[in-house]
């Protein structure tokens, strides 16, 4: 008995182990994306620890002040240090790419499966939505949506921003998964399982799942970034958190435009940080990609 | 073929009618009103009763069924309503934009291909060359960046080396075609650059695939000079996936327009889709996401067209 128990567990282990292992071995890219993304996340934990200001502290006797020993990235026109406030605004940024990117591609994913499985009219009616969902460009579907939903805000974080997003990407990732799991439906094993009397919730849940999950992570992870682009884009135009929040998006709006000549610094360094973190997370999506499905391989 | 296209023009309408019914239930579940950002905005304390009458005035009391069919009756004449904020006709402000934030959008198309083309097709005639990576990561980049910093940066980069910024009137491109460009080639700019990105991306790798065939060997070998092996042997299958993608990043193109026009601060449809959602305009919305819907639903047949122009081996019927 004790053999039948340790069996199964110990290739669960090595495996864990070893498919990171082969992702970073075959795709080294990646693995520089993963690298970046990994201090991001450490600076978004650490934020007290890293920034050497209070992120709202404002400093008038040092407005607009250029990068210097003191200021490394300089100072925006309330005297706020904006190397603190960007490494603060990894909280939201990375809340925003993470959250929104795994509840839309979720939500999508079991949209698609089931519609797939079931087939018939509620595949029909699904796919309709889908349909006209996707005639309308993602941000003009988050725009209106953030709209709707109005604002509400945890700290730095507006939550309707995240589910605004998350909407926006569903009827995308519907149609994918929907394709992949339409591949798997008439496979013996699905038959199998309803002839065995398992309930539709089972089958879908634990047969069918879990074998889209190829295209499921691989848009999970491209979507990252994007949602960070995105979140940034509609913080800009004022669908977001609102000033004192230390916020990437935020920081290139209002104040920042007022002041091209006189602190191009406020503009320059917080658009590095979103195409810096979009960057890795591109980095890591097409890594993911091209090792999960290497046809699609450059 | 026109058989094809007619069917196809017919089956937008369920599509877009499905859009109107979506957009306008999506709208009528916002919490608060037109009328409360209107007369309550400045922070007056405005009685109750005002408000009610307000809200008669502008018919938002009436059942929504009642609603939607009249706005539905309006759409069938093209007739979109009256702005509930400036009580003007919602196809006047939007025309009066449509045509600047058009031109944007086809010039950041050209600018994105005249961009993408020849350096797509570079990266794919020296593969994994140090070219190659360089285009590779100048296109991952091109992906990464907002298209509103960029224009920022553009800004950034006429006053410093300039010290000159268009001023932001606008005049149509054939009454006064300098004066059109020095104003519009920048947000152009902005938001073409990520689409040749994309576009880059797909041409080299179809690229690469398609001078492995055998006719261009063919080609080659007959003696074709190879500017002439590239240019009218390659490119044209080459172009095939290229011309969806295309067609795909129109969508991205317009909504890179709408954040990038508030940068350059242009009045364009950008700016008004913006400000609608802020006075929560319902009727000025809802015309334009019928606007927007309408002008994708045809880029996407008119992508559908080309291709069969492109590649005479498909056939619609």
């Amino acid at each position: 008995m004790s053999t039948a128990e340790s069996f199964p567990s110990r290739i669960a282990g090595n495996r864990a182990f070893e498919l990171p292992a082969d992702f970073l071995r075959r795709q080294p890219v990646a693995a520089g994306g993963l690298i970046v993304i990994l201090l991001l996340i450490f600076a978004a934990i650490f934020a007290e620890q890293l920034a050497p200001y209070d992120p709202f502290e404002n400093d008038y006797g040092a407005m607009l002040a250029a990068p210097s020993a003191e200021h490394w990235l300089g100072t925006d026109s309330y005297g706020r240090d904006i190397l603190s406030r960007l490494i603060y605004g990894t909280r939201p940024a990375l809340v925003i790419g993470f959250a929104s990117s795994f509840i839309g591609c979720s939500l999508g994913a079991v949209i698609g499966t089931v519609s797939a499985y079931f087939g018939g009219k509620t595949d029909l009616i699904i796919m309709r939505f889908v349909d006209i969902m996707l005639t309308m460009p993602v941000i003009v579907t988050a725009i209106v949506t953030a709209a709707v939903l109005g604002r509400n805000r945890i700290g730095a974080i507006d939550l309707n921003l995240v589910a605004a997003i998350a909407i926006a990407v569903v009827p995308t990732v519907t149609r994918v998964v929907r394709s992949a799991a339409l591949a798997i439906r008439d496979l013996p094993y699905v038959d199998a399982a309803r002839v065995s009397g398992f309930s539709n919730t089972r089958i879908v849940l634990r047969h069918m799942l879990p074998n889209v999950a190829a295209p499921y992570l691989i848009m999970l992870t491209g979507f990252i970034g994007q949602a960070i682009l995105l979140g940034a884009a509609l913080t800009y135009v004022g669908l977001g958190v609102s000033e004192p929040q230390p916020d990437w998006g935020l920081m290139l709006s209002g104040e920042a435009a007022n002041f091209y000549r006189e602190a191009p610094w406020m503009i320059l360094f917080p658009g590095l940080a979103v195409t810096l973190a979009v960057f890795a997370f591109n980095l890591m999506g097409d890594g993911l990609r091209d090792w999960l499905d290497p046809k699609f391989a450059d | 073929m026109v058989a094809y296209v007619l069917k196809r023009l017919a089956l937008m309408i369920p599509t877009l009618l499905g859009a109107a019914v979506l957009i306008f239930l999506a709208l009528r579940v916002i919490p608060g009103d037109i009328v409360e950002v209107k007369l309550r905005g400045d922070g007056a304390a405005i009685s109750e009763e005002v408000l009610q009458k307000e809200r008669q005035r502008l018919g938002l009391d009436r059942p929504l069924i009642e609603q939607f069919g009249e706005w539905m009756g309006g759409l069938l004449r093209l007739d979109l309503g009256k702005s509930m904020w400036t009580e003007r006709p919602v196809s006047e402000e939007i025309g009066s934009r449509l045509n600047l934030s058009l031109h944007v959008a086809v010039l950041a198309m050209i600018v994105g291909l005249v961009i993408a083309i020849p350096v797509g097709s570079l990266a794919a005639l020296y593969p994994n060359s140090g070219l190659d990576y360089a285009i590779r990561i100048g296109t991952m980049s091109g992906l990464a960046i907002p298209s509103f910093w960029m224009g920022m940066l553009i800004i950034l980069a006429l006053l410093h080396w300039a010290n000159w910024l268009p001023t932001p009137t606008f005049v149509p491109i054939w009454q006064d075609p300098v004066a059109c460009l020095t104003l519009l080639i920048w947000p152009a700019l902005a938001v073409g650059f990520r689409f040749s990105a994309v576009v880059a991306r797909m041409l080299r790798s179809t690229m690469v695939e398609v001078l492995r065939e055998d006719y261009i060997r063919t080609a080659r070998a007959k003696g074709t000079t190879e500017r002439r092996v590239v240019t009218r042997h390659a490119m044209p299958n080459a172009m095939l996936p290229t011309v969806t993608v295309v067609g795909i990043e129109f969508a991205f193109l317009i909504g890179g327009l709408i954040i990038t026009e508030q940068v350059f601060n242009l009045n364009g449809l950008g700016k008004l889709f913006i400000e609608a959602t802020s006075h929560n305009d319902f009727v000025l919305l809802q015309g334009m996401v019928m606007v927007i819907a309408t002008v994708m639903v045809l880029t996407n047949l008119v992508v559908d067209l080309l291709y069969s122009v492109l590649n005479p081996r498909i056939r619609y019927s």
